[in-house]
């Protein structure tokens, strides 16, 4: 065990644990924020996207000593203005099924648009398709990323 | 593997993750070699090269030697032809799909490689990971071509990167990318002999005139 301390969300927690625990569990374990999901614990699946540091990141596949001084972002500390119209968007095309890969589609999603404003249909397959979904709502995905890309036009 | 408390969450992990692996094939644990034949196969050492007189045919004897290295799984899956990298001991395309992007790191606003590959090979979820890990630029494609093809390529400075032969060797030889082949993380094969042997066939190969193989 040892002591870490993770910048989350603007906030630090001191957490001891091995140094080889994915960030994943130190996140819904240690500091308890459990929006952050485990689907596959092996980079497969995108349940567990975080940022580092602004960076889209899939929070099992780093461990905890990796995560040195960087800045983490869940989905409860998610605030940009991408964030904030991908929810929006996700709400009105009724997004979810059964929500259990939504936090890490909303994550993507969000990255997504704050580099690229105005993704194509291509754009947005290459975005999300590490971002599985059990329940195929990848139509209504992809259809609310549009929206919220024409919202943010103006 | 961790498995999430009870009930439905675990019930849901599960079949997520089940929904990768059946959605996957190339994700199943038995694509990786067995443990047996994952021990790294060896190199010739390059004195075994001093009793062929020809220089050229020394020269192309040397190169087909640090050939299996270059055609190993862990070289040639981030040289791909195309746009998309390949994974495994079989090449299988990678998964999820992920493309070079103009920096060879993914699609702008894409999935970058460093979405989940980070400084270091991490076990626990089965993912390698290099500070320089990225594709191999298109000029410097391996797959589908020949041992005589990628000679050529690796001696064009058109085609490498701008480098002289000696930058070449060194890069063969010092590279921690390159190195990363020898170091690849749980479940994969190692490209075979130590690059340390490596850097010395390429270098002997320079010397002896850095003929390329027929074909
Ligand atoms: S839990 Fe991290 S990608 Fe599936
Ligand atoms: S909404 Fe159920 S897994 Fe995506």
């Amino acid at each position: 065990m040892a002591a870490f301390t993770l910048k989350i969300n603007g906030r630090e927690h001191q957490i001891d644990v091995d140094p080889g625990t994915p960030l994943l569990w130190a996140i819904r374990d240690n500091v308890g924020l459990t929006g952050t999901k485990y689907g596959c614990g092996v980079a497969q699946c995108g349940a567990c996207t975080v940022y580092v540091d602004g960076q889209t990141v899939r929070s099992c596949s780093l461990p905890v000593s990796a995560v040195g001084k960087s800045e983490v972002t869940t989905i409860e500390g998610l605030t940009s203005k991408e964030a904030v119209a991908v929810q929006k968007a996700w709400a009105a095309h009724d997004v979810p099924q059964c929500g259990y890969c939504q936090s890490g589609q909303v994550m993507s999603a969000a990255a997504l648009l704050g580099l690229n404003p105005k993704p194509t249909d291509q754009d947005i397959d290459l975005a999300m398709n590490g971002n599985i979904c059990r329940c195929a709502t990848y139509v209504r995905i992809r259809a609310a990323i549009h929206s919220a890309a024409k919202s943010l036009e103006g | 593997m961790r498995v999430v408390g009870t009930g439905t969450l675990a019930l849901l992990a599960g079949s997520l993750a089940a929904v990768a692996i059946a959605a996957y094939p190339g994700l199943r644990r038995a694509d990786a070699a067995p443990e047996a034949v994952r021990m790294a196969a060896g190199l010739k050492p390059v004195t075994d090269f001093a009793r062929i007189k020809n220089k050229d045919e020394r020269a192309v004897a040397l190169f087909e030697e640090a050939g299996k290295v270059l055609q190993s799984p862990r070289c040639m899956n981030c040289h791909p032809a195309g746009d998309r990298p390949t994974q495994t001991d079989k090449m299988l395309p990678h998964q999820p799909l992920v493309v070079r992007g103009e920096a060879g790191m993914g699609a702008p606003g894409g999935l970058a490689c460093t979405t989940c590959h980070h400084e270091a090979n991490f076990d626990a979820a089965r993912v390698p990971g290099n500070p320089k890990w990225q594709l191999a630029p298109i000029e410097m494609a391996w797959q589908g071509r020949s041992l005589g093809q990628i000679c050529a390529q690796i001696k064009d400075s058109k085609l490498n990167g701008g480098k002289t032969m000696a930058q070449l060797v060194h890069h063969m030889a010092e590279d921690e990318l390159v190195g990363w082949g020898w170091n690849p993380g749980a479940g994969r094969t190692p490209a075979p002999g130590t690059q340390k042997q490596f850097g010395e066939l390429i270098k002997a190969w320079a010397d002896a005139g850095a003929a390329c193989p027929k074909g």
